[in-house]
């Protein structure tokens, strides 16, 4: 750990940089991304990560369908993307290298392990020759080390098993790239040192293995092409900050927002599906703050059991995934139909029906919007950042317990798992929103309204004097007992309507992201697509192109001056990963001729994809 | 909580609502016991919930002056669940029948009782969808002629107290509508225990098939056909309680 030998060169600047950690499910990549994410958080970076991994846990060795790759871009400016071409890639196996080696950027460098090169992997992976023999990486700057000898030399004498030895070979690798960004190995150190505890020889074979990785570039026995980098900290705001995931920011919010509706229960009822479940898993963790979570026998008794809670007075949740959200459809309409409070958050992937589990897209907005039997109307938000999690959670309970109706949260496999740092906001300064449950019984009638919001009053069970009866058969206005009159249902549907439609002067009015709130060009977003529109339309306008951004969080029903914000642009271009389902709900609401910019790859936008695209739309 | 409960007759527990079930059905003698049930054991209105699903049975909770929520099909014992675990104090009683307890949402009924909420769990069997006019439910018998199998059924029926044991229930009980008494008294040790309590009441629909029960509960039949368990007591039955059960403790064992 001594500094480094004089002769060592200055290390090279650099404004940002992507890295991508690729290899078998088993190679431990995305805790090899994680740790070198945390170190580089710890250093100050922005920074914006991606991990990709396959559906199957453990796909068979050496095959391109089992490689699992976390991807992440740091720097010192604004990080708004994953990035679009890698400048780093570390291939752990001949597989790995074949998946990746597109996305690597020309001139960019790849590590490999020759070791793993061995003819039966270069066969699995699909190779006919070795490519570290022929001209396949010409256009690169090679880094050809022997990573697994390197690692079994080590870990040498610590008594492990070959395969035990093998499976430090991440730690070598991150060992080496935390030397050559110049980041410090502490937080890693003592991440191994708590993970393997009880493992002893474990411990000690991860951390040799991390420490030789480390000590391999900083005694200079590279290859004198490559040196070290130096990425300055970026010029964020002062302030405590941590990195963190969508689904941890969507899971704080969701804490803030009981505590600052004063609420002392939650209860998320979940079924474990891709990519949502680590909702389940992180909001099981806060019992001591009033959260029940409840993993139920299927995704119907996942919702049912959080529509029971809220009947009951605290704030149901349930969390799943596009198929497990269409099983959830009957009884979110009881909840419309019972006007229930119940947040709803659905961790998008590709489909339809089972899809690509573990690859992201946003097709489930017409569910979201339209999904349900009959006129069932509730309110549609959407995160666009893992920070910005924070803040929908809070939102989604201000908006569920306001106006007792439902709430679907879209997020989607990428947000859900995505990280970034954030700056760690001081929940003193999140305004208030008490909720007060019905107790007087004079005059209580269960469905009598707000006159300002039209939510019904929340009579909680327990309480002497309300007892009341609520159910899906269509209920009288004002007394909620059955009613089967032709013009009580007209008046009580035209009522639900009326009251998702006053969220919409509840809502911030549309912001412009980026650009003039008028103009020839708006590239109009949702979701997770937020960094690579931001990006493309800033480096658009660097051109003198005339383009704004806009990002909706607020999709159903849509901010009250956004029809006419739209209507102050020539052109309204919408870019979603799905075959256009924003810009067919904007054409269809406001008349428009908006235009969608569609892919559904199972991975984000590139941020050259949507700039490109403008731009053929531009010159068009 | 310790201040003196009111005594209730069993018609502070009844709703203002019309009682619309066909005349006749076996639900209006549940309803009138579970009322019953509920005044003797002192319950209090407002931390007493009822929770049902779709049919015919699920109508209960309007019935009933305590809080109530008529659910969707299948699905009370989840939405049941999530009661609990929002406030562990309320008194939450299931109604559910044939095929809403054991068809569309039998797998939440077996997990209801595998997880030993603490509630109860009434499910009104009369072997048929009534609602729905008249098809075959998992309890009808092989041969049952509806018209959704005018040949006659060809599915085993389900025995509700077996299914009920298997996956787990640790109180399980069975009573007929026509048994004000016996009723009563067994919603009440339901009542008693702390767990999920299951408890079949044979119901007679006499739109759909009527007198499926007729055969042990007629008053010609009936004591020659029940033997009513009571702890502690010989399983003794028949008019002159000469015919019954024993279980020889050495035979017993040898087969354990």
């Amino acid at each position: 750990m001594g500094s480094p030998p004089a002769t060592r060169p200055e290390r090279e600047v650099r404004d940002s940089v992507v890295i991508r950690f690729a290899g078998d499910s088993g190679d431990g990549m995305q805790l090899t991304g994680l740790q070198f994410t945390q170190e580089t958080a710890l250093a100050g970076s922005d920074l914006a990560t991606f991990p990709d991994y396959p559906a199957e846990i453990r796909a068979p060795a050496g095959t391109t369908y089992g490689v699992s790759a976390f991807q992440i871009h740091f720097g010192t400016q604004d990080i708004t993307s994953v990035g679009d071409e890698l400048d780093v890639l570390v291939a752990m196996n001949p597989a790995a290298l074949k998946v990746s080696l597109p996305d690597l950027r020309m001139g960019g460098s790849v590590l490999v392990d020759t070791s793993a090169f061995s003819d039966r992997n270069l066969q699995k992976a699909g190779y006919a020759a070795n490519p570290l023999d022929d001209d396949t990486l010409a256009p690169f700057q090679v880094l050809k080390l022997d990573v697994t000898r390197h690692t079994l030399d080590a870990v040498d004498g610590l008594g492990l098993s070959q395969k035990e030895a093998l499976r430090c070979r991440n730690m070598w690798a991150l060992g080496l790239m935390l030397w050559m960004y110049g980041r410090s190995r502490k937080a890693t150190v003592e991440w191994i040192g708590k993970k393997f505890a009880k493992e002893e020889a474990i411990r000690d074979a991860n951390l040799r293995a991390l420490n030789a990785g480390h000590a391999f570039g900083e005694t200079a026995e590279m290859p004198s092409h490559v040196s070290g980098y130096s990425v300055a900290a970026a010029e964020l705001a002062s302030g405590m900050y941590r990195t963190v995931s969508g689904t941890e920011a969507l899971a704080w919010g969701l804490l803030v927002g009981i505590k600052k509706a004063g609420l002392t229960r939650l209860v998320l009822g979940s079924y474990p599906i891709t990519p949502a479940s680590p909702l389940l898993h992180t909001m099981a963790g806060f019992k001591d703050y009033g959260v029940v979570t409840f993993q139920a026998e299927d995704e119907i008794a996942a919702v049912c059991a959080a529509i029971g809670a809220s009947y009951a007075g605290a704030l149901g949740v349930t969390s799943s995934s596009g198929p497990g959200i269409a099983l959830k459809g009957e009884a979110i309409g009881l909840a419309i139909a019972t006007e229930l409070p119940l947040i709803i958050v659905n961790a998008q992937r590709a489909g339809p029906s089972t899809g690509l589990p573990t690859k992201t897209e946003q097709s489930d907005l017409y569910q979201a919007i339209y999904g349900r039997n009959a006129d069932a109307e509730l309110i549609v938000v959407a995160a666009a950042t893992p920070s910005d999690s924070f803040e929908v959670g809070i939102e989604a309970v201000r908006l569920a317990t306001k106006y007792m109706t439902p709430v679907i949260v879209l997020t989607d496999g990428f947000l859900a798992n995505a990280a970034e740092p954030w700056l760690i906001p001081d929940v003193d300064l999140v305004a208030e929103f008490p909720v007060a449950y019905r107790t007087d019984p004079d005059g209580f009638m269960p469905f009598a309204r707000d006159d300002a919001t039209l939510a019904r009053p929340w009579a909680v069970p327990g309480t002497p004097e309300l007892e009341h009866r609520i159910g899906g058969l269509e209920r009288s206005a004002q007394t909620g007992n059955i009613s089967y009159d032709p013009d009580n249902h007209q008046a009580m549907t035209n009522t639900r309507a009326a009251k998702i439609a006053r969220v919409a002067a509840d809502i911030p009015p549309q912001a412009v992201s980026l650009g003039p709130d008028h103009g020839a060009v708006a590239v109009v977003g949702w979701g997770s697509t937020y960094g690579p529109i931001h990006q493309a339309v800033r480096l658009l306008r660097a051109e003198g192109h005339d383009v704004a951004h806009l990002h909706l969080r607020y999709l159903w029903p849509f901010p009250s001056n956004l029809a006419d914000l739209l209507r102050r642009y020539d052109r309204v271009l919408v870019p979603e990963m799905n075959t256009g389902q924003l810009v067919n709900v904007l054409r269809a609401q406001y008349l428009i001729p908006a235009e969608g910019i569609n892919q559904v790859t199972g991975k984000p936008f590139k941020v050259s994809d949507i700039e490109r695209a403008v731009r053929t739309r531009l010159e068009a | 909580m310790t201040a003196t409960l009111p005594q209730r007759s069993p018609k502070d527990f009844a709703s203002d609502q019309e009682v619309r079930w066909c005349p006749g059905c076996g639900d209006y003698a549940i309803l009138k016991a579970v009322q019953k049930a509920l005044a003797d054991l002192g319950a209090r209105r407002e931390n007493t919930v009822f929770v049902s699903g779709i049919g015919c049975a699920a109508r209960f909770p309007y019935y009933v002056s305590s809080y109530g929520f008529h659910t969707i099909h299948g699905r009370a014992p989840a939405i049941a669940t999530g009661v609990k675990l929002a406030n562990p104090d309320l008194d939450v009683w299931v109604i559910t029948g044939d095929g809403d307890g054991l068809s569309i949402g039998g797998n939440h009924m077996l997990h209801v009782l595998r997880r030993n909420v603490d509630l109860q769990v009434i499910l009104f069997n009369n072997e048929v969808y009534g609602l729905t006019k008249g098809q075959y439910s998992p309890t009808s018998r092989r041969g049952f002629r509806s018209p959704s199998t005018p040949m006659g059924s060809v599915d085993n029926p389900i025995a509700p107290g077996a299914f009920a044991l298997g996956v787990g229930a640790r109180f399980v009980a069975r009573s007929v509508d026509t048994l004000l008494p016996h009723l009563v008294e067994t919603l009440k040790r339901a009542h008693q225990h702390r767990g999920t309590s299951f408890v079949e009441v044979f119901q007679n629909c006499v739109v759909f098939n009527d007198g499926a029960f007729a055969s042990f509960t007629d008053k010609s039949l009936a004591s020659d056909q029940q033997l009513h368990l009571e702890h502690g007591k010989p399983m003794v039955f028949g008019r002159r309680k000469t015919r019954g059960f024993a279980s020889s403790p050495a035979r017993s064992s040898s087969r354990s």
